[in-house]
């Protein structure tokens, strides 16, 4: 590991500009996650300018419980990948393994649960398209709502399974010993990700989940 | 590196905020408060953000240079809603929607 340790790419001066570099070109792919997200929370306000009594009575068709629990698994995950990163900072191998082993874990788990609320919404029929099966009144504003709430959890799932992915890979890596005090580099990059799809899911919750307790 | 460690103190600290932030926005999601649900909502889910930035994320540690990148990000997020809004929210006169 030290081997690497002394070694950066020619065009930079030392180690520490290789790492700033690598976290501001991580940080611009990671505004651009913004930006792409940006499209769909637009929509989202549009939309429930439009209709904002339909969105209230829509949000009710979304399992407040399920939603809060999978808050708190996300959370919990984002603060064992800042462990993780802790670790690797540190040089401390079997640790750095076992928080990333632990982030998996609970990133599966946010997806398990999200599978269980999605078929629910199957088997009552609440998937916007030809079999939407809800005829209220303000029928065509739900299917909006509901088209969004799948589009949104949707893009960010699939964010969850290529993270889960990148930390599979850390974790080979990391067992093959790749990974020291002086190149962390990789480890830290997937911790921003992983805490960018984190901030997601806390907009995601209160604006899908919450806007219609009240009523 | 130079790399800042930030001590595990801090991150369990962060975390401990968090979850308390996010069992205050599910209680404040159960009192009719009007329009200001939302805003309440919106503001809690910022803090939230903000502390997974700069501590999580390590941005209180960064260059100055990283500082701008993350700022620009939000405000173009900014810009877009905003711009999308003044558009949407002055057409009613015209019956165009709806």
């Amino acid at each position: 590991m030290s081997e690497r340790s002394a070694a950066f790419a020619h065009q930079f001066d030392d180690a520490e500009q290789q790492h700033d570099a690598s976290t501001l070109g991580m940080w611009v792919f990671l505004v651009t996650e913004i930006m792409f997200f940006a499209g769909m929370f637009t929509v989202y306000v549009a939309y429930r300018s439009l209709y904002p009594e339909a969105f209230v009575h829509a949000s009710h068709h979304l399992d407040v419980l399920l939603g809060g629990i999978n808050t708190t698994v996300l959370i919990t995950s984002s603060l064992t990948m800042a462990l993780a990163v802790h670790a690797a900072q540190l040089g401390r191998r079997r640790p750095l393994i076992i928080f990333l082993l632990l982030t998996i874990v609970l990133g599966s788990t946010f997806l398990v649960i999200k599978s269980f609320e999605y078929a629910h919404k199957f088997h009552e029929g609440l998937v916007p398209g030809p079999w939407f099966s809800y005829h209220g009144p303000d029928a065509g504003g739900q299917q909006l709502f509901l088209s969004i709430y799948f589009a949104m959890t949707g893009v960010h799932a699939a964010h969850m399974v290529i993270g889960i992915v990148i930390l599979s890979i850390l974790v080979w890596q990391a067992r093959r010993g790749r990974y020291g005090t002086s190149y962390y580099t990789p480890v830290e990059l997937s911790g921003l990700y992983w805490h960018f799809v984190d901030i997601v899911w806390i907009f995601l919750f209160p604006l899908l989940y919450l806007i219609g307790r009240h009523t | 590196m130079s790399e800042h460690v930030v001590p595990v103190r801090i991150y369990f600290i962060i975390f401990a905020t968090l979850l308390a932030l996010t069992a205050l926005t599910v209680i404040v999601s159960g009192i009719d408060l009007g329009r200001l649900n939302t805003v309440v909502a919106l503001a809690i889910a910022v803090t939230k953000a903000v502390l997974v930035i700069l501590y999580f994320m390590h941005l209180r540690y960064s260059t100055g240079l990283t500082w701008l990148v993350v700022s620009s990000g939000f405000v173009w997020l900014g810009i877009l809603i905003l711009f999308t809004m003044t558009d949407m929210l002055t057409r009613s006169w015209m019956m165009l929607t709806r």
